[in-house]
């Protein structure tokens, strides 16, 4: 590299480094907010100073949050985990198998297919959700947990994904050793194949994990039972009560703090995941 | 049908069953659903029976002032929240690949942390920090001086825009980044060689380089945009809020569905709004098309294109000079 031909070149070290900051300042003050009003109640919240921790009565909120209507809100949560958990993991598997067919298998057809995958990456989702909640009701899975996990198992851009790291991960040698020593082709794919392309798993499983979690149209559509109801649909129907009782406001408010602690974890743990699959999809 | 062929069939029949199943069958029924209208017969004793109505749903959707103004309010939308998404990212993603900046994987993640935020969440927190008997944000504009009712007509626009920005600007300034740090370095040191500055290299070299990325993320911005239901839907329960229960298309399409159970109209409202995307989304790519193919082979080539593409940019610069 050449050398600094500019004198300033401190101050425009600051200057980049400054403007990084302060775009910081501004992604993580609503987060710091949350944390501070969790640790408050209706009044404290109301009296308005909320970045402070005067008042500090999280334990309160959490017992509030824990009884307020037989603790649905834990019943919530777990239907998020349930939710997300089975429907990132078998999502994600019907991704990759796919993602690794269109990758290792040459057949008819494949890149006009593999082009109607790319297709569904462009629908709007949100449009599909009337007829999906009609077809729902004629089927007479409306306001059950399928009606909210049948859907999420698609994820065209998870199949686009998972064959952008099958070329990557799992090589074609790998494979061919195992077809020398006569293991079947799907016993390849399951003992060999998935075994390499597991960092992209995740990828994938991390992606659909965050979206089903954050789902909240489909389950607006869907379901009418407040027992089955994820977190977000659970807190916006709190939130529409709180114009009328603020008290709901701290059990709105610490709910949404529970509810963003999971993916801030699993983001903060597993960024190689992430990077690799915003890579992925950056140069596509 | 040979062992291979038939392997891939199984590993494929999963995702294409259930595509069918979520996709292609709901795409069809809205279309068929829209060019039906439930009658009451009689004086409404008799039960409703569904008629086939032809395009009649779709002229009542288009001949309904709230359901054009909709579209009014998402090309609004549109032009006062993607380029500053874009370029915000892009900016962000060009100052932290530039050699000047320090702690390049904190800034990443803090900057991607508020996509781990659930869009329903981001919405209730920022409305709560808009609503002036809990916000200390507007208590503090207040106490400057500045006075913003964010809920207000020409308000509420502004406020879903900066709730967007702040759930996309990380996220999409990761992939921006992700590209520039594909890009060969060798390109830009020879650049650097032949004097061009750091703005010069940034923006005729960077940027073009990874225009694929920026057509992409543009591209799956507009669609998201499209669709714009939540965070509006949030601000209408503020108190003395402008936006209605039809402000965008979606909103109308389920307040049609569920608040007055005209199935037809909602389903005509979807399929025109999904029409829409479907023509944006061909005009973009159409319109950016060329360049990127270019783009796209340079990038999946190994490095070696990539340094005889520097190479040219190298004699063309000198050229210029001499």
């Amino acid at each position: 590299m050449s050398k600094p031909r500019t004198p300033s070149v401190w101050l425009s070290r600051t200057a980049v480094n400054g403007a990084l900051a302060l775009a910081v300042v501004y992604m993580l003050f609503p987060l710091v907010w949350l944390v501070t009003a969790a640790t408050k109640d209706a009044g404290g919240l109301l009296a308005g100073n909320a970045f402070s921790f005067e008042g500090f009565d999280l334990g309160g909120n959490l017992s509030r949050l824990a009884e307020h209507n037989d603790g649905i809100y834990f019943r919530w949560y777990l239907n998020s985990l349930l939710y997300a958990g089975l429907g990132a993991l078998a999502c994600s598997l019907i991704s990759v198998a796919a993602g690794y067919a269109f990758d290792k298998y040459a057949f008819p057809g494949k890149e006009k297919l593999f082009g109607v995958v790319l297709l569904g990456v462009l629908v709007p989702t949100t449009a599909l959700a009337l007829p999906m909640y009609l077809l729902a009701s004629e089927a007479g899975i409306v306001n059950t947990y399928a009606a909210v996990l049948l859907p999420v198992l698609v994820n065209p851009f998870g199949v686009y994904l998972a064959r952008v790291f099958s070329a990557g991960y799992v090589p074609d040698e790998a494979l061919e050793a195992a077809r020398i020593d006569g293991a079947g082709e799907l016993r390849t794919f399951w003992s060999i194949g998935l075994r390499m392309i597991m960092p992209g798993f995740v990828t994938v499983f991390l992606f659909q994990f965050t979206a089903i979690w954050n789902n909240f149209f489909l389950p607006l559509v869907m379901l009418s039972d407040q027992k089955l109801f994820p977190l977000s649909l659970g807190l916006y129907a709190w939130n529409s009560n709180a114009h009328a009782e603020p008290d709901f406001y701290p059990l709105v408010v610490t709910g949404s703090l529970l509810a963003v602690v999971p993916l801030v974890v699993a983001f903060v743990s597993l960024q190689r995941h992430w990077k690799a699959g915003l890579t992925a999809g950056s140069v596509k | 049908m040979n062992a291979r062929t038939r392997a891939a069939a199984t590993l494929l029949a999963p995702f294409f069953l259930l595509f069918t199943a979520v996709m292609v069958v709901p795409i069809g029924y809205a279309v068929w659903l829209s060019l039906f209208t439930e009658k009451q017969s009689g004086l409404g004793f008799g039960g409703a029976e569904t008629v086939f109505s032809g395009l009649d749903n779709y002229t009542a959707a288009l001949g309904d002032r709230a359901f054009r103004e909709g579209f009014g309010v998402l090309l609004g939308y549109c032009l006062f929240y993607i380029p500053p998404l874009l370029a915000g990212a892009l900016g962000l993603a060009l100052l932290l690949d530039s050699a000047l900046a320090r702690a390049r994987r904190f800034f990443q993640l803090a900057l991607f942390l508020p996509h781990a935020v659930p869009g329903i969440i981001a919405a209730l927190i920022w409305v709560y920090l808009y609503t002036p008997q809990l916000s200390p944000v507007v208590r503090a504009m207040e106490a400057g001086g500045v006075g913003f009712d964010f809920f207000s007509p020409s308000g509420a626009l502004p406020s879903i825009v900066n709730i967007a920005l702040w759930e996309w600007l990380g996220y999409n300034m990761v992939i921006f980044y992700a590209a520039l740090q594909a890009v060969d370095r060798s390109v830009l040191e020879a650049a650097t060689v032949d004097g061009a500055g750091a703005w010069r290299v940034a923006f005729s070299i960077k940027v073009p380089l990874i225009r694929a990325s920026i057509v992409m993320v543009g591209l799956f911005t507009l669609i998201g945009s499209l669709q714009l239901f939540t965070e509006p839907l949030i601000l209408e329960k503020g108190t003395g809020s402008a936006v209605t229960s039809t402000w965008t298309p979606n909103m109308y399409a389920y307040t049609a569905a569920f608040d007055r159970n005209d199935y037809g109209l909602a389903a005509a409202a979807s399929v025109l709004l999904a029409l829409t995307a479907a023509l944006l989304s061909f005009a973009v790519t159409r319109l950016t098309g060329r360049g990127t193919r270019r783009t796209r082979t340079a990038a999946r080539r190994a490095p070696a294109t990539r340094t005889a593409d520097g190479r040219t940019r190298r004699t063309r610069r000198k050229e210029k000079t001499a």
